[in-house]
């Protein structure tokens, strides 16, 4: 085979191998998210339900006789902006709790995304193939660090638009204007900023991602007691005897800096959280919460930038060990 | 043709046994190999050594590759069914056979779709809700579609019924050995494969104890059925195995001619298992 033919193969190789990851995790890349939106939309509903059947019990009618659209219509400027930003959370609101599953879910993924098919022996089919060990492994990042979370955000996005609807439709039974209402929230924002954070996101989980994968890929038994009993009991040592005194540094750092980025990283938004000083969410309510131009701050961090060689380092040890661990 | 494999002072090593030791061999194309030997005697890891699963001192060459370095180049060319249940559980019958299609340069899908029509699985089945037999049917099928040129079967039949490993020989045989082919097989049932061996190794302790074409071993070892009379004139002539048959004693030559033989009783052609067993008399002792 010619250079441009194998290379073309190793692209096709990896296109199937992430695939074949898709095939065997659609329970946690797929319904994961779709059954934690639906679920957050069913009680989003019986929460209005509640209030609306509340409401008319106590004769309270909110907002009849359009009152509700005199409030509207009497809002300046910033308060009508102030409205469409609260219609902007809304919709960022559903995205809230399936981030949450997604780190589960990508966290769980990588502790047996190297180790589940060598302990059903299954890895010697696999390597029965002519797929090479980097494509494989190669395969499991994508899969984690890109595939499921675009999946997390599409899902993400129709939760957050179903749930701006079913905010805009209840209002205007109020008689709320749902147009009006709609067209201050600023939907294709919010969707560009969620696909926007995914690189993001991708980056600062690389060390996580790595040390994960490197766990599954190494670990004879119980990938996730060594996964975590390490970074956590090398803390604690840490901590005990106050090593980092020695390089005029807090305790804290190794945790923040090492425990947490090797565990907890692939919560998207940690690195938001703490991955930058610079990033300071400021009270003003005017202002888009996870506007790339906030989030992206992150990418001036050496912070995520020493993450991604670190992870980077990992990797190439989990395809070493891929490689080599010999025990099926 | 050249050697499919030469492998000259391989050794492997663990932590408390010796798997290989000082291992040295050559397979020529168009045979059917079998590796014979005890539980732990070191045919998987022989086989894993192959395959570029495992590390080891010494040299091997497989189809021109070092399997050390190019194992995805060599799988192209090889094809590895490990014992039973190795398939992924959660795969059905329909991914496999299109993950295989696409990431396998010499995979025949129509091949493939007619080996599997002459079973009973379906597109949708899960391989967890298959049973033994029909995984082995399944990995022979995406296997038997695949041009390769060498195949390496380790235990390929452990725990199917007769039918499944009756078929399983039958199959291989009759639509996809070939003269450009070679393939090698360990297993514990000798009876099974010895009619269709070219070759037999033993091997025991690491090492290569009979590496011999069976064209080889009918003329090198020669059984004959001696009545009780005659008993210490054949023990004189040092057997490598005696027991007894209905007050007859039945012994195991390596070498000895025909000739001297004949007159002592009957002589036949011993099976693949009773030499097996002759040659690792002792093994667990």
């Amino acid at each position: 085979m010619n250079n441009q033919s194998l290379k073309n193969q190793t692209l096709k190789n990896v296109y199937w191998l992430v695939k074949r990851e898709y095939w065997e995790h659609r329970g946690g890349f797929f319904w994961a998210p779709v059954i934690t939106g639906g679920i957050f939309l069913l009680l989003n509903i019986m929460g209005i339900i509640t209030a609306e059947v509340l409401g008319a019990r106590n004769g309270i009618n909110f907002g009849a006789s359009g009152g509700l659209q005199h409030v509207i219509s009497d809002m300046d400027a910033g308060d009508l902006s102030q409205v469409g930003f609260a219609l902007d959370i809304a919709m960022y609101s559903a995205m809230g709790l399936l981030v949450v599953v997604l780190g589960f879910v990508v966290f769980f993924y990588c502790l047996g995304a190297l180790y589940d098919d060598r302990r059903d022996r299954s890895i010697l089919f696999w390597k029965s193939l002519p797929v090479s060990d980097t494509s494989t492994v190669l395969s499991k990042v994508i899969s984690a660090t890109v595939l499921a979370p675009v999946i997390a955000v599409v899902v993400g996005i129709l939760v957050g638009m179903l749930q701006l609807l079913i905010l805009a439709v209840t209002l205007s039974f109020h008689g709320v204007n749902v147009w009006q209402l709609l067209l201050l929230a600023h939907p294709f924002r919010v969707m560009f900023n969620l696909i926007g954070y995914i690189p993001l996101y991708a980056l600062w989980a690389a060390p996580a991602v790595g040390w994960l994968l490197i766990c599954s890929a190494w670990a004879r038994s119980k990938p996730f007691l060594w996964a975590v009993a390490l970074p956590v009991g090398t803390g604690l040592l840490v901590t005990w005897f106050g090593i980092m005194g020695l390089f005029n540094l807090p305790t804290v750092w190794f945790w923040k800096n090492v425990v947490q980025r090797a565990l907890l990283s692939v919560f998207p938004g940690t690195g938001s959280m703490f991955g930058d000083s610079m990033i300071h969410i400021s009270g003003n309510s005017g202002t888009d919460v996870l506007d790339l131009a906030q989030t992206w701050h992150l990418a001036a961090s050496p912070n995520l930038w020493i993450g991604v060689v670190a992870g980077v380092a990992l990797l190439a040890g989990a395809i070493w060990f891929r490689r080599w661990r010999d025990d099926a | 043709m050249s050697a499919v494999i030469t492998a000259s002072g391989l050794g492997k090593r663990y932590k408390t046994s010796v798997a290989l030791d000082n291992v040295s061999f050559q397979i020529e194309p168009g045979r059917i190999v079998g590796l014979i030997g005890p539980n732990g005697a070191g045919k998987t890891t022989a086989l894993k050594a192959i395959l570029g699963l495992t590390d080891f001192t010494g040299q091997l060459n497989v189809l021109g590759y070092d399997p050390r370095k190019q194992r995805d180049k060599l799988m192209g060319d090889v094809c590895f069914i490990a014992d039973v249940a190795v398939l992924p559980r959660w795969i059905t019958v329909s991914q496999a056979v299109d993950f295989v299609a696409n990431v396998h340069p010499r995979f025949d899908r129509k091949k493939c779709e007619a080996f599997l029509s002459r079973t009973k699985l379906q597109p949708n089945q899960r391989v967890r809700q298959m049973s033994k037999g029909m995984i082995v049917q399944l990995h022979l099928a995406l296997v038997m579609a695949i041009d390769a040129r060498l195949l390496i079967l380790d235990e390929p039949t452990l725990g199917l019924d007769i039918l499944y490993r009756k078929q399983f020989y039958q199959n291989l045989l009759e639509d996809y050995f070939d003269e450009n082919k070679t393939i090698i097989v360990t297993t514990h049932q000798v009876e099974e494969v010895e009619h269709i061996l070219t070759d037999l190794m033993f091997i025991r302790d690491g090492r290569i104890v009979l590496d011999a074409d069976m064209d080889t071993v009918g003329e090198r070892f020669i059984e004959v059925m001696v009545n009780a009379d005659r008993a210490d004139e054949a023990r004189a002539l040092k057997p490598i195995d005696e027991r007894q048959v209905f007050g007859k004693s039945i012994f195991l030559f390596d070498g000895a001619s025909r000739a001297t033989l004949e007159p002592l009783g009957e002589i036949r052609r011993p099976s693949v298992s009773d030499l097996f067993v002759a040659t690792m008399k002792g093994t667990y002792a």
